[in-house]
């Protein structure tokens, strides 16, 4: 999706510094691949410096000097504090004591934020086959919250999942509760179009900021279900340290910027 | 190394002992011979770009060896040419890509798309906690992970699969929790015991104690939940050079049956203090993977052409291993380029 007039940077880095705004300092940011961890050396290192990351892999506040390509790049294990293994960082995520918050990409969401990253079409017989649920579904279960990157299309923000492989808001409401997590959900979607965040009581997707240059119809048409656009206002174009710390400092090879 | 006898090589010279310990050096292709029957269920350490053990898993494509039924968390390179290469019938699995170099595994997805390849979901956490269950010795382990999902509402494996592997007859079981009243959920995950695990680490003693550097991912689950473990590595070492520091050992010589002596052993993917992830070998490896002719090219190329490991480090050759040598203080290669 093309901006309607070309800001002077792309929609990657856009949605990078606009995750990295969400983060407060003192969070523990669970990484995933791509965009996510673009957004969390972002946040690392403009908007939140005490905010820590960690991998899944088990690389626990590595220092990232320079940018990971896959959760288990040795880059993670870098001036870590430790380097441990998948099921020390799981504990780390889901424990109860922890702000603990995940970025996570997906091929599809549904209007309450639950994800697919398995496949479309029918499982047994998939028309595509995507990687699977990595540590998306247990990120997604047990961290205190998380913000999902996805590019807008209709095909993407869909009615119904054709896997539904990380639970959001499940069917909204408190359904979440009643399915047995005790905390978590989806706090924020970062597109490459705006932020959408979900409405109390009922858990549903609302647009809550769009980026220069887009407009909220835009939006609504990229969306495949109904969306409220009513609440949202236009988002802050990315500031001149914001791209210079991302472009010279986080992602120089432009490995993940494109 | 493989056409040779096991005394000629370094390692067995390195070791200089006969009392129970050096019978296990092995070359990968006897240590395969041995453990990775047709039809068993294996486990490879290491995690998507990091530390495959794929000396070994070129030695199980290079014999052929089919029906293979893998159990994986993310084991993204292994896999793929597991898959590829033809030995595997069905597949436990939670993540199967390579990162940036292919966000989903070309081989797999294709074998999948084409219902050539069965497949069961899990996630991480789950998976991990699978082979935590059968290294404890007990029959399941629950978690909270995955409630309300389709990796607990949809299973991947039919009934039939699942009497003819003799597995589990459900995928997992959702559960209220025995000791506290209200809607405690939590998932039961049927506990993995693997009959051959294969890692490779980076050191070995010349006891057997192994040391992995850097992550352990689930190497450590996965040998401790096995029938059967091969280790291959990049150095076999004194003795006395491990037992000077044993915080940092990973596990007992007692834990392993067979060593291998494979430098490179883990290439394309990354050996934490040895190389860096080649990204030059992944690219061409996913282009190859792509389209079949070219991935027919490159299986005969540097899998079924080659007699074994040091045929193969030769032809990934010199100035390629130079490029992705780690740095010894920061365990990777600063500035390698991997556009």
């Amino acid at each position: 999706m093309a901006f309607s007039t070309l800001p002077p940077y792309s929609a990657r880095e856009m949605m990078a510094i606009a995750a990295g705004r969400l983060i407060s300092n003192g969070d523990i940011l669970f990484a995933g691949t791509g965009v996510a961890m673009l957004a969390a050396c972002v946040a690392k290192h403009i908007h939140a410096p005490r905010s820590v990351v960690l991998v899944e892999t088990g690389g626990i506040d590595p220092t990232l000097t320079e940018l990971p390509l896959a959760v288990a790049d040795p880059r993670v294990m870098d001036e870590a504090a430790l380097n441990s293994g998948l099921i020390d960082s799981f504990s780390i995520i889901g424990h109860r004591k922890l702000h603990t918050v995940a970025f996570l990409g997906a091929a599809q969401i549904d209007r309450y934020g639950n994800l697919n990253s398995t496949c479309l079409g029918d499982y047994h017989r998939p028309r595509v086959r995507f990687s699977g649920s990595g540590g998306a579904c247990d990120a997604g279960s047990l961290a205190g919250s998380f913000i999902v990157f996805i590019h807008h299309g209709r095909n993407k923000f869909v009615e119904r999942l054709d896997y539904l492989t990380t639970p959001g808001w499940l069917e909204g409401g408190d359904s979440r509760t009643a399915a047995g997590f005790p905390r978590g959900g989806p706090l924020a979607v970062v597109s490459d179009l705006g932020v959408l965040k979900f409405a109390e009581p009922g858990k549903e997707m609302y647009l809550a900021e769009y980026y220069p240059g887009v407009t909220p119809q835009q939006v609504a048409e990229h969306t495949g279900f109904a969306l409220d656009v009513s609440r949202a206002r236009e988002a802050a174009p990315p500031g001149a340290d914001e791209l210079r710390i991302l472009r010279e400092e986080i992602d120089p090879q432009r490995l993940i910027l494109g | 190394m493989d056409n040779a006898d096991i005394g000629s090589q370094p390692g067995a010279a390195a070791c200089g002992r006969r009392d129970g310990v050096c019978h296990k050096l092995l070359t990968s292709r006897q240590a395969v011979e041995r453990y990775v029957k047709p039809g068993c269920t294996l486990a490879v350490g290491g995690f998507t770009i990091n530390r495959n053990p794929m000396a070994l898993v070129h030695e199980i494509v290079r014999q052929r060896i089919s029906d293979l039924h893998l159990v994986a968390h993310s084991n993204g390179q292994a896999l793929d040419v597991l898959v590829g290469g033809g030995c595997v019938s069905c597949v436990e699995v939670a993540y199967a890509g390579n990162g940036r170099f292919a966000p989903s595994c070309i081989r797999f997805r294709r074998a999948v798309e084409r219902g050539e390849l069965a497949v069961e979901d899990y996630s991480n956490y789950q998976m991990s906690l699978r082979f935590l269950a059968g290294a404890l010795n007990v029959p399941f382990v629950p978690t909270k992970s995955g409630l309300g999902t389709d990796l607990v509402a949809k299973q991947g494996f039919s009934a039939e699969l699942r009497r003819r592997r003799r597995l589990p007859r459900q995928k997992v079981i959702v559960s209220s929790d025995p000791f506290h009243h209200g809607a405690n959920d939590v998932v039961l995950l049927p506990a993995l015991n693997p009959d051959v695990t294969l890692i490779h680490a980076q050191y070995v003693g010349d006891d057997g104690t192994v040391r992995i550097k850097g992550l352990t991912f689930a190497d450590l689950e996965e040998v401790k939940a096995a029938s059967a473990v091969v280790v291959s590595c990049e150095q076999i070492v004194p003795r006395r050079w491990l037992r000077q520091d044993p915080d940092q050992n990973s596990l007992p010589g007692f834990m392993v049956d067979a060593y291998v002596l494979a430098p490179w052993g883990a290439h394309p993917t990354a050996c934490h203090y040895f190389y860096d992830y080649d990204p030059a070998h992944l690219k061409y490896y996913a282009q190859a993977a792509k389209d079949e002719e070219r991935w027919a090219a490159y299986l005969a190329e540097w899998v079924y052409g080659l007699d074994g490991h040091e045929a193969y480090v030769d032809k990934v050759g010199g100035t390629a291993l130079m490029r992705i040598a780690a740095d010894r203080a920061r365990g990777f290669a600063p500035g390698l380029d991997r556009r």
